[in-house]
Protein backbone atom coordinates (compact mmCIF):
# COMPACT_ATOMS: atom_id res chain seq x y z
CA UNK A 1 0.00 0.00 0.00
CA UNK A 2 2.74 2.00 0.89
CA UNK A 3 4.91 1.56 -2.25
CA UNK A 4 1.95 2.22 -4.55
CA UNK A 5 1.65 5.52 -2.48
CA UNK A 6 4.68 6.83 -3.25
CA UNK A 7 4.77 5.83 -7.11
CA UNK A 8 1.83 7.58 -7.32
CA UNK A 9 3.53 10.88 -5.98
CA UNK A 10 6.00 10.68 -8.23
CA UNK A 11 4.53 10.22 -11.11
CA UNK A 12 2.84 13.54 -10.75
CA UNK A 13 4.32 17.16 -11.52
CA UNK A 14 6.19 18.64 -8.52
CA UNK A 15 7.24 22.12 -9.69
CA UNK A 16 5.52 25.29 -7.67
CA UNK A 17 3.91 27.83 -10.85
CA UNK A 18 6.25 30.65 -11.33
CA UNK A 19 3.79 32.06 -13.74
CA UNK A 20 2.50 34.58 -10.22
CA UNK A 21 5.54 35.45 -9.42
CA UNK A 22 6.27 38.75 -11.19
CA UNK A 23 2.90 39.77 -10.01
CA UNK A 24 3.68 39.22 -6.58
CA UNK A 25 6.91 40.81 -6.75
CA UNK A 26 5.07 43.98 -8.49
CA UNK A 27 2.69 44.24 -5.73
CA UNK A 28 5.04 44.27 -3.06
CA UNK A 29 7.21 47.11 -5.15
CA UNK A 30 4.04 48.91 -5.66
CA UNK A 31 2.65 47.86 -1.63
CA UNK A 32 6.38 49.97 -0.57
CA UNK A 33 5.94 52.29 -3.12
CA UNK A 34 2.78 53.29 -1.91
CA UNK A 35 4.14 53.54 1.82
CA UNK A 36 6.85 55.43 1.75
CA UNK A 37 7.14 58.67 3.12
CA UNK A 38 9.70 60.48 1.71
CA UNK A 39 11.02 63.39 4.78
CA UNK A 40 10.00 66.32 3.50
CA UNK A 41 10.72 69.81 5.48
CA UNK A 42 8.13 72.39 5.43
CA UNK A 43 9.85 75.88 5.10
CA UNK A 44 8.33 78.29 7.40
CA UNK A 45 10.45 81.23 5.29
CA UNK A 46 9.95 82.37 1.69
CA UNK A 47 12.90 81.68 -0.24
CA UNK A 48 12.64 82.95 -3.49
CA UNK A 49 16.56 82.00 -4.59
CA UNK A 50 18.79 84.60 -6.79
CA UNK A 51 19.76 83.86 -9.91
CA UNK A 52 23.15 83.30 -10.66
CA UNK A 53 25.72 81.90 -13.78
CA UNK A 54 28.63 80.23 -12.13
CA UNK A 55 27.33 77.64 -10.40
CA UNK A 56 28.58 74.37 -8.96
CA UNK A 57 26.35 71.03 -8.42
CA UNK A 58 25.78 69.67 -4.93
CA UNK A 59 26.69 66.23 -5.99
CA UNK A 60 26.61 64.47 -2.67
CA UNK A 61 22.93 64.91 -0.77
CA UNK A 62 23.29 63.58 2.37
CA UNK A 63 26.55 65.94 3.02
CA UNK A 64 24.37 68.95 3.15
CA UNK A 65 22.58 70.51 5.48
CA UNK A 66 19.74 73.23 4.61
CA UNK A 67 19.18 76.41 6.08
CA UNK A 68 17.05 78.59 5.01
CA UNK A 69 16.69 82.61 5.41
CA UNK A 70 14.07 84.87 3.97
CA UNK A 71 10.83 86.84 5.36
CA UNK A 72 8.30 84.70 7.60
CA UNK A 73 5.03 83.61 6.10
CA UNK A 74 1.98 84.39 7.37
CA UNK A 75 -1.45 83.62 7.30
CA UNK A 76 -3.10 85.14 4.32
CA UNK A 77 -0.33 85.17 2.13
CA UNK A 78 1.53 88.10 4.31
CA UNK A 79 4.58 87.99 4.66
CA UNK A 80 6.39 88.74 8.03
CA UNK A 81 10.32 89.87 9.32
CA UNK A 82 13.28 87.69 8.27
CA UNK A 83 13.26 84.54 10.10
CA UNK A 84 16.14 81.82 9.97
CA UNK A 85 14.93 78.22 9.79
CA UNK A 86 17.01 75.11 10.04
CA UNK A 87 15.25 71.64 9.40
CA UNK A 88 11.66 71.93 10.74
CA UNK A 89 12.05 74.85 13.34
CA UNK A 90 12.80 78.66 13.07
CA UNK A 91 15.73 79.24 15.45
CA UNK A 92 14.70 82.19 17.11
CA UNK A 93 18.04 83.11 18.73
CA UNK A 94 20.67 83.15 16.22
CA UNK A 95 23.06 82.62 19.09
CA UNK A 96 21.62 79.49 19.25
CA UNK A 97 22.87 78.40 15.46
CA UNK A 98 26.32 77.24 16.58
CA UNK A 99 25.49 75.08 19.01
CA UNK A 100 22.56 73.32 15.82
CA UNK A 101 25.62 74.11 13.35
CA UNK A 102 28.46 72.20 15.79
CA UNK A 103 25.90 69.28 16.54
CA UNK A 104 25.23 68.28 12.65
CA UNK A 105 29.21 68.93 12.38
CA UNK A 106 30.11 66.26 14.63
CA UNK A 107 27.69 63.92 13.00
CA UNK A 108 29.23 64.52 9.61
CA UNK A 109 32.31 66.02 9.83
CA UNK A 110 32.21 66.84 5.46
CA UNK A 111 29.43 68.75 6.36
CA UNK A 112 27.93 71.42 3.62
CA UNK A 113 25.70 73.74 4.64
CA UNK A 114 23.60 75.05 1.65
CA UNK A 115 22.15 78.49 2.33
CA UNK A 116 18.65 79.26 0.58
CA UNK A 117 18.49 82.88 1.37
CA UNK A 118 15.48 84.63 0.03
CA UNK A 119 16.76 87.26 -2.93
CA UNK A 120 15.01 90.50 -0.53
CA UNK A 121 16.78 89.59 2.41
CA UNK A 122 19.32 92.31 3.83
CA UNK A 123 23.48 90.79 4.19
CA UNK A 124 23.39 91.89 7.52
CA UNK A 125 21.60 88.29 8.57
CA UNK A 126 23.13 86.75 6.12
CA UNK A 127 26.84 87.59 8.05
CA UNK A 128 25.16 86.94 11.06
CA UNK A 129 24.62 83.62 10.66
CA UNK A 130 28.06 83.23 8.27
CA UNK A 131 29.84 84.42 11.49
CA UNK A 132 28.37 81.93 13.50
CA UNK A 133 29.22 79.23 11.21
CA UNK A 134 32.55 80.21 11.70
CA UNK A 135 32.12 79.50 15.46
CA UNK A 136 30.39 76.55 14.79
CA UNK A 137 33.68 75.34 12.22
CA UNK A 138 31.09 74.47 9.54
CA UNK A 139 32.90 76.26 6.99
CA UNK A 140 31.96 74.83 3.85
CA UNK A 141 28.94 76.84 2.37
CA UNK A 142 26.64 76.94 -0.88
CA UNK A 143 24.67 80.01 -1.86
CA UNK A 144 21.50 78.10 -3.28
CA UNK A 145 20.85 80.11 -6.46
CA UNK A 146 18.66 79.34 -9.90
CA UNK A 147 20.14 78.72 -13.32
CA UNK A 148 20.36 82.89 -14.72
CA UNK A 149 17.94 82.77 -17.38
CA UNK A 150 19.74 84.79 -20.20
CA UNK A 151 16.87 86.93 -22.68
CA UNK B 1 -24.34 29.76 -34.91
CA UNK B 2 -24.22 27.83 -32.14
CA UNK B 3 -21.19 25.50 -33.34
CA UNK B 4 -19.26 28.57 -33.66
CA UNK B 5 -19.36 29.29 -30.40
CA UNK B 6 -18.52 26.00 -29.45
CA UNK B 7 -14.90 26.35 -32.12
CA UNK B 8 -14.07 29.63 -30.37
CA UNK B 9 -14.18 28.47 -27.08
CA UNK B 10 -12.68 25.12 -27.75
CA UNK B 11 -9.24 27.91 -29.42
CA UNK B 12 -8.84 29.92 -26.34
CA UNK B 13 -9.06 33.30 -27.20
CA UNK B 14 -6.80 33.89 -23.74
CA UNK B 15 -4.31 36.75 -24.44
CA UNK B 16 -1.18 35.69 -24.00
CA UNK B 17 0.12 37.31 -20.75
CA UNK B 18 4.10 35.81 -20.52
CA UNK B 19 5.45 39.28 -21.76
CA UNK B 20 3.11 41.05 -19.78
CA UNK B 21 5.97 41.58 -17.33
CA UNK B 22 8.83 42.56 -19.53
CA UNK B 23 6.48 45.09 -21.05
CA UNK B 24 5.84 46.58 -17.15
CA UNK B 25 9.35 46.60 -16.33
CA UNK B 26 10.40 48.54 -20.05
CA UNK B 27 7.75 50.51 -18.56
CA UNK B 28 9.73 50.70 -15.20
CA UNK B 29 13.13 51.43 -16.98
CA UNK B 30 11.95 54.21 -19.00
CA UNK B 31 10.23 56.22 -15.78
CA UNK B 32 13.38 55.37 -14.09
CA UNK B 33 16.20 56.77 -16.76
CA UNK B 34 13.17 60.01 -17.65
CA UNK B 35 12.79 60.78 -14.24
CA UNK B 36 15.33 63.64 -12.92
CA UNK B 37 16.14 64.01 -9.42
CA UNK B 38 16.43 67.88 -8.95
CA UNK B 39 19.95 68.73 -8.11
CA UNK B 40 21.26 71.18 -6.15
CA UNK B 41 23.13 74.28 -7.69
CA UNK B 42 24.56 77.07 -5.72
CA UNK B 43 27.59 79.35 -5.70
CA UNK B 44 30.18 77.38 -3.05
CA UNK B 45 32.54 79.24 -0.90
CA UNK B 46 34.87 78.46 2.06
CA UNK B 47 34.46 80.62 4.95
CA UNK B 48 37.41 81.42 6.59
CA UNK B 49 38.50 79.74 9.72
CA UNK B 50 37.77 81.54 13.69
CA UNK B 51 40.38 83.98 14.24
CA UNK B 52 41.98 83.13 17.60
CA UNK B 53 42.01 86.68 19.83
CA UNK B 54 45.77 86.60 19.81
CA UNK B 55 45.94 85.91 16.61
CA UNK B 56 46.38 88.37 14.38
CA UNK B 57 45.37 87.67 10.60
CA UNK B 58 48.44 87.63 8.12
CA UNK B 59 49.02 91.08 6.56
CA UNK B 60 48.44 91.79 2.76
CA UNK B 61 49.62 94.14 0.36
CA UNK B 62 47.09 96.43 -0.22
CA UNK B 63 47.80 96.35 -3.92
CA UNK B 64 46.85 92.97 -4.35
CA UNK B 65 44.11 93.29 -2.57
CA UNK B 66 40.74 94.58 -5.36
CA UNK B 67 38.05 96.17 -3.09
CA UNK B 68 34.88 95.54 -4.22
CA UNK B 69 31.94 97.26 -2.02
CA UNK B 70 28.30 96.57 -2.47
CA UNK B 71 26.18 99.38 -0.86
CA UNK B 72 22.60 99.16 0.17
CA UNK B 73 20.87 100.14 -2.67
CA UNK B 74 22.92 97.86 -5.04
CA UNK B 75 25.49 99.97 -6.33
CA UNK B 76 28.91 98.95 -6.51
CA UNK B 77 32.17 100.31 -6.35
CA UNK B 78 35.32 99.29 -7.20
CA UNK B 79 38.85 99.92 -5.49
CA UNK B 80 36.34 103.19 -4.69
CA UNK B 81 35.54 104.37 -7.97
CA UNK B 82 31.25 103.81 -8.93
CA UNK B 83 31.22 100.78 -10.70
CA UNK B 84 28.64 98.14 -11.78
CA UNK B 85 28.17 94.72 -11.27
CA UNK B 86 28.44 94.19 -14.95
CA UNK B 87 32.05 95.50 -15.17
CA UNK B 88 33.04 93.36 -12.08
CA UNK B 89 34.37 90.63 -14.62
CA UNK B 90 36.78 92.75 -16.43
CA UNK B 91 37.99 93.98 -13.44
CA UNK B 92 38.57 91.61 -11.92
CA UNK B 93 40.37 89.84 -14.78
CA UNK B 94 42.49 92.94 -15.36
CA UNK B 95 43.46 92.93 -11.04
CA UNK B 96 44.22 89.12 -11.21
CA UNK B 97 46.34 89.21 -14.81
CA UNK B 98 47.72 92.30 -14.44
CA UNK B 99 51.58 90.55 -12.91
CA UNK B 100 52.59 93.95 -11.58
CA UNK B 101 51.99 96.10 -14.63
CA UNK B 102 49.27 98.42 -13.48
CA UNK B 103 50.49 99.48 -9.76
CA UNK B 104 46.54 99.44 -8.89
CA UNK B 105 46.20 96.03 -9.50
CA UNK B 106 47.78 93.03 -8.12
CA UNK B 107 51.85 92.25 -8.52
CA UNK B 108 51.50 88.11 -9.26
CA UNK B 109 48.07 85.65 -9.94
CA UNK B 110 49.13 83.98 -7.38
CA UNK B 111 48.96 86.88 -4.71
CA UNK B 112 45.79 88.59 -5.92
CA UNK B 113 42.99 88.81 -3.36
CA UNK B 114 39.44 90.21 -4.07
CA UNK B 115 37.52 91.54 -1.00
CA UNK B 116 33.85 92.17 -1.48
CA UNK B 117 32.73 94.39 1.44
CA UNK B 118 28.52 95.09 2.11
CA UNK B 119 26.11 96.88 4.18
CA UNK B 120 23.85 95.52 6.39
CA UNK B 121 21.06 96.53 4.39
CA UNK B 122 22.77 95.42 1.26
CA UNK B 123 19.97 92.93 -0.40
CA UNK B 124 21.47 89.45 -1.17
CA UNK B 125 20.42 88.97 -4.82
CA UNK B 126 22.81 92.23 -5.36
CA UNK B 127 25.94 90.71 -3.54
CA UNK B 128 25.29 87.64 -5.00
CA UNK B 129 25.22 89.45 -8.61
CA UNK B 130 28.53 90.70 -7.46
CA UNK B 131 29.99 87.11 -6.12
CA UNK B 132 29.05 85.29 -9.29
CA UNK B 133 30.75 87.65 -11.53
CA UNK B 134 33.58 87.47 -9.75
CA UNK B 135 33.54 83.55 -9.97
CA UNK B 136 32.57 83.75 -13.63
CA UNK B 137 35.60 86.14 -13.61
CA UNK B 138 37.95 83.10 -12.29
CA UNK B 139 36.14 80.47 -14.71
CA UNK B 140 37.44 82.47 -17.44
CA UNK B 141 40.60 82.58 -16.91
CA UNK B 142 40.74 79.21 -15.87
CA UNK B 143 39.33 77.86 -19.14
CA UNK B 144 41.69 80.53 -20.91
CA UNK B 145 44.93 78.53 -18.97
CA UNK B 146 43.15 75.22 -19.94
CA UNK B 147 42.76 75.94 -23.26
CA UNK B 148 47.08 77.18 -23.80
CA UNK B 149 47.48 73.52 -21.96
CA UNK B 150 45.73 72.21 -25.01
CA UNK B 151 42.22 71.08 -23.37
CA UNK B 152 38.98 72.10 -24.55
CA UNK B 153 38.45 73.82 -21.05
CA UNK B 154 38.91 74.08 -17.69
CA UNK B 155 36.18 71.61 -16.50
CA UNK B 156 38.01 68.77 -18.76
CA UNK B 157 41.13 69.50 -17.45
CA UNK B 158 40.50 69.54 -13.63
CA UNK B 159 39.28 65.71 -14.72
CA UNK B 160 41.98 64.41 -16.25
CA UNK B 161 44.41 65.48 -13.61
CA UNK B 162 42.44 64.39 -10.95
CA UNK B 163 42.59 61.22 -12.30
CA UNK B 164 45.77 61.12 -12.98
CA UNK B 165 46.50 62.28 -9.06
CA UNK B 166 48.80 65.04 -11.13
CA UNK B 167 48.98 68.67 -9.70
CA UNK B 168 46.40 71.31 -10.42
CA UNK B 169 48.83 73.81 -12.15
CA UNK B 170 45.78 76.38 -13.22
CA UNK B 171 44.56 76.17 -9.70
CA UNK B 172 48.43 76.78 -8.38
CA UNK B 173 48.54 79.51 -10.37
CA UNK B 174 45.29 81.61 -10.14
CA UNK B 175 43.70 80.95 -6.54
CA UNK B 176 40.32 81.76 -6.07
CA UNK B 177 40.59 83.80 -3.14
CA UNK B 178 37.88 85.90 -2.44
CA UNK B 179 37.27 87.12 0.67
CA UNK B 180 34.11 88.53 2.64
CA UNK B 181 34.33 91.53 4.68
CA UNK B 182 32.47 92.45 7.67
CA UNK B 183 30.47 95.70 7.46
CA UNK B 184 31.77 98.45 9.02
CA UNK B 185 30.10 98.80 12.33
CA UNK B 186 27.20 101.31 12.28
Amino acid sequence: MASSHFKKKTSTKQEIPTASLPDIIFMLLIFFMVTTVLRETTVQVRTLLPQAEALTKIDQKRLVSYVYVGPKKLDGNRLGDTGVQIDDAVVEDLGSVRTIMYRKLVEQPKLIVSLKVDQTSEMGIVLDVQQEFREAGTLRINYSSRREVVL
Amino acid sequence: MPGMMKKRKREGGEIPTASMADIAFLLLIFFLVTTTIDVDTGIGMVLPPKLEDDVQPPPIKERNVLKILVNETGMVLVEDLPSSTRLVREEVKKHILNEGADPRYAETASRALVSIKTARQTPYDAYVGVLDEVWMAYFEMWDAEARKLGYPDYVTYAATVASEDGENQIREKIKAAISIAEPDKQ
